[in-house]
């Protein structure tokens, strides 16, 4: 046996060698893929047609350029902006689109649907394009939501600089209200979503700091402006909590409200993740971990730790819930950057355990194991029912800076990113990009959703093969057909308008929900907000069940229609849908019909 | 007195425990229990196979350990691919009776090269503090002194910053960023654990410090090609080179000498000849 106990060890030691090629191989044994766009309908049960132009959608996202101080890596710094909400903000029905530019003296649009398949902007008739300035910075993303509960969604805009909020005057123009609210000068925000935390019927807003509220970026006294570490940075900016006091009036309440914290937000989400009630809020940091507030009774205390979601400091760029297994509950999707052979974050999908009621549910990252863990430098994501078949999707879109097709700077990008906190957080310690590109030209992503536990990308297969650095993405029905289209907002590049085209065999369902809260309603009164914002409807067909929850902000810098939107399959029955509101009523719509948008106010 | 094949798995599990109680800077401890596990079954496995004893098991944990906190994976498998291509890699590869790469540079950098799609290497930074850098050293740099190598350390890193000053010069870039690697937790681990290994080492001191230079320089090649994981590389290219050179050296003595009596060899071993040389101390 002595011969052979080398030639042994070698045989096991190639195998050793040769187990990452034998696990790739085994991978990629998956469901067979559609060879043509024309057959992926057939096989999928979609396909995306991009189709902006023809819709009236001709614009390119421009970015601003800072301080002389930052111009050896401007591509960097200034790599984001490029924003998209949906919002029907003239309440005819139709999803209208507000989209965001980030040059300094570019407009903003409001594209108004007219709901022939066409858009029109309609920003600078309402007084909300020319909304970038370096007096008063430029555009990161919008929020709506109808804090007044008049019926019209207004606008929170937000920007690396001073924020503004727009009353909505039904749907006809827009008057700055700001001043009466009490925003701050100046604050580089990249992230704010309304809800109702302390569910008293009125709409409250969060808004999330990336740099800190001091760095003016046009205008500045030192280049210490960079992250003090790439995992553990706190430096960024710090967090806001709006109260709405009613009347038009809001007090900020961060510190008393326990939201206080100082990490890189770039992306947060609001949800009922406890059973509570109370719309609980993660948020997604750049940087540094995740932070998970839970709501007691509208007092939030950070409990990512105990949670399981705020242990591996990551790169959050984009939050998203979705019930992707169909168990009524909301797990929590969050990009982070992946770049083969440097740095393999993954992103997360984080599925929460069965949890007691009312109890904090304990987390586990199931992305890798449902194949949604590799997006390259990921930005935002959006749950949906793409194809209709009764699973949630996964749209995402990347790329960081694209630039050289042959240059790439993530050599020196990881060299400053490992070092100290005296070298990285100083912006003249960062070697010159010039045209080099950082994560450019990535690949989308559109992974669907087996319904057992597995996604697949069929990104090129179903027609999205566009290359742009993806920033922001949100979906919505912009021609009420009961289909997910999708929209991308992209940095430096085209806005994207993906018209889905679903299989015809595939049954839906929408629900539009209103809540009962009208601004002539005093407060004690028990009713939601008319946003619905936070609402959760529950889903009854064939032996399965999907939880959604109205939503005030998701993503990356985006917000989804307010529409929940439900595939069905090939069922053509559903047994009943279950709402419950954040005033804590309830509704149950029996058999509701298929195929249809079903209108539901809240009773009052 | 302490053995001092203890001193080398204390200072790493000190790293350890400085790392993650401070910054939680491990991907997570089941992965690193993973690492550990699977180099101490291996090595038990191994060498009672191929030497017919139970092996010391100080230089698999410290193997495994470097592993848990230098592999860097959303997947649990790299781990124990790479802790098992290690150690394996230690009773394999060997000449003269003699292993020739340090073991888990060697599985780190098959990792790097097979498996890059799932696999990076820890290259981020402690933190916002030189504290636990400086506990690192402290502790490091008396373990070190006592284990008689701590002029490698020293040399290594007195290079990597002469060459970080000619790698600004050609490069253009600033300074504190062709140095700031150093300043991470990987190039602690590096500089302590790999390039110290004395059985992967040359043996004059001098040699030693030559070798440390030329893993610096050899490094400073790699990061003008722009490559990320160049530490690693330079020290898979380099220190086998050197230990070749010493082995052939060696050869050419023996040759102008007269021939010694053959080794005795236990009975039991399959391969008798690993039993002086395995590993004791090192990752």
């Amino acid at each position: 046996m002595t011969r052979y106990a080398k030639p042994l060890l070698a045989v096991f030691f190639v195998l050793l060698l040769a187990t990452p090629w034998i696990i790739r191989r085994a991978g990629r044994a998956g469901p067979e893929t559609a060879q043509t766009v024309a057959d992926a309908q057939a096989r999928y049960g979609f396909r995306l047609i991009e189709s902006a132009r023809a819709a009236g959608i001709d614009v390119v996202h421009r970015s601003p350029t800072f301080d002389t101080k930052l111009a050896h890596i401007m591509p960097q710094v200034a790599a984001m902006g490029a924003a998209v909400s949906v919002v029907d903000f003239d309440a005819d029905g139709h999803a209208d689109l507000y989209v965001t530019d980030s040059q300094e003296g570019s407009s903003n649009h409001l594209y108004r649907n007219r709901g022939d398949g066409t858009f029109e902007d309609v920003a600078a008739a309402l007084g909300v394009a020319a909304l970038n300035e370096p007096a008063t910075g430029v555009s990161m993303g919008s929020a709506w939501g109808d804090y007044d509960n008049d019926g019209f969604e207004d606008l929170l805009l937000y920007r690396w600089g001073r924020p503004e909020l727009f009353h909505n005057d039904g749907g006809r123009g827009f008057t700055r209200v700001s001043g009466s609210v009490g925003l701050p000068a100046w604050a580089n925000i990249n992230s704010v979503i309304w809800f109702d935390f302390d569910r008293d019927g009125r709409l409250d807003f969060f808004m999330g700091g990336y740099y800190a509220e001091s760095v003016d970026l046009w205008r500045l006294p030192s280049t210490r402006v960079m992250p003090e570490s790439f995992e553990y940075a706190a430096n960024g900016g710090r967090k806001y909590l709006y109260r709405n006091l009613g009347g038009g009036r809001f007090e900020e309440v961060s510190a008393a409200r326990g939201l206080q914290s100082t990490r890189w937000t770039l992306a947060a989400v609001a949800a009922d993740l406890r059973g509570s009630g109370y719309p609980d809020l993660f948020v997604a940091n750049d940087y540094g971990v995740s932070e998970l507030f839970v709501n007691d009774r509208g007092q939030f205390k950070e409990m990512g730790r105990e949670s399981g979601v705020g242990y591996a400091p990551k790169s959050g760029m984009s939050a998203s819930v979705g019930d992707v297994l169909n168990q009524g509950r909301f797990a929590i999707y969050v990009s982070n950057i992946s770049e083969e052979g440097i740095l393999i974050q993954g992103n997360n999908l984080w599925v929460p355990g069965e949890p007691a009621a009312g109890a904090l549910p304990t987390y586990e990252n199931l992305a890798r194991s449902m194949g949604i863990d590799l997006g390259g430098w990921s930005f935002g994501a959006q749950f949906g029912d793409l194809n209709n078949d009764g699973a949630l999707d996964l749209y995402l879109v990347n790329g960081f800076v694209s630039a050289s097709r042959t240059e790439s700077y993530w050599y020196d990008y990881s060299k400053v990113a490992g070092g100290h906190e005296v070298v990285i957080a100083d912006a003249k310690n960062w070697p010159a990009m010039g045209r080099r590109s950082l994560a450019g030209y990535q690949a989308k992503r559109v992974w669907i959703n087996d319904g057992a536990g597995r996604f697949v990308d069929v990104a090129p297969m179903v027609g999205v093969t566009d290359r742009y650095d993806g920033r922001s993405v949100a979906l919505a029905d912009f021609a009420n057909r009961g289909a997910l289209d999708v929209v991308v907002a992209n940095q430096r590049g085209p806005l994207l308008l993906y018209r889905n085209e679903v299989a015809p065999d595939r049954a839906w369902i929408g629900f539009d929900l209103e809540g009962g809260c009208r601004p002539e309603i005093g407060a004690g009164t028990r009713c939601t907000n008319r946003s619905a914002v936070g609402a959760q409807l529950t889903l009854h067909w064939a032996g399965q069940r999907q939880v959604q929850e109205v939503s005030g902000g998701s993503g990356f810098c985006a917000q989804n229609q307010r529409r929940l939107h439900f595939g069905l399959g090939g069922t053509r029955v559903v047994e009943r849908a279950v709402i419950r509101w954040p005033s804590g009523k309830m509704s149950e719509i029996p058999a509701p019909a298929v195929g249809r948008v079903h209108a539901v106010k809240e009773p009052v | 007195m302490i053995d001092k094949r203890y001193l080398a798995p204390v200072l790493v599990t000190l790293v350890l425990l400085v790392g993650q109680v401070t910054f939680g800077f491990l991907e997570s401890w089941s992965r690193t229990a993973l690492a550990i596990g699977t180099s101490l079954a291996v090595e038990l496995a191994l060498g009672r196979l191929y030497t017919g004893r139970w092996p010391h098991l100080a230089s698999a944990y410290v193997s495994g350990i470097s592993v848990g906190m230098l592999v860097r994976s959303p997947e649990f498998w790299p781990y124990a691919l790479c802790s098992a291509i290690s150690i394996t890699s230690k009773y394999l590869i060997r000449v003269d009776g003699r292993h020739i790469w340090n073991p888990s540079n060697l599985g780190i950098v098959a990792m790097l090269v097979l498996a890059s799609d799932t696999v990076a290497s820890l290259s981020v930074q402690w933190g916002n503090t030189l504290l636990p850098m400086a506990v690192v050293w402290l502790f490091g740099a008396v373990i070190i002194h006592s284990l008689g190598r701590f002029h490698i350390t020293l040399t290594y890193v007195g290079s990597f910053v002469a060459f970080a000053v000619l790698r600004a010069l050609v490069t253009g870039h600033p300074f504190l960023a062709e140095v700031a690697p150093i300043t991470g937790p990987m190039y602690q681990l590096f500089i302590f654990f790999m390039l110290t290994d004395p059985k992967s080492t040359v043996k004059p001191v001098w040699a030693q410090c030559l070798v440390a230079v030329m893993v610096a320089a050899v490094e400073a090649g790699f990061r003008l090609m722009e490559f990320v994981h160049a530490p690693y590389y330079a020290l898979f290219v380099v220190g086998p080179t050197a230990v070749l050179i010493e082995l052939a050296l060696a050869r050419r003595a023996v040759r102008l000498a007269p021939t010694p009596a053959p080794p005795r060899q236990p009975a039991s071993s399959l391969v008798p000849a690993l039993t002086e040389s395995t590993n004791r101390g090192r990752p």
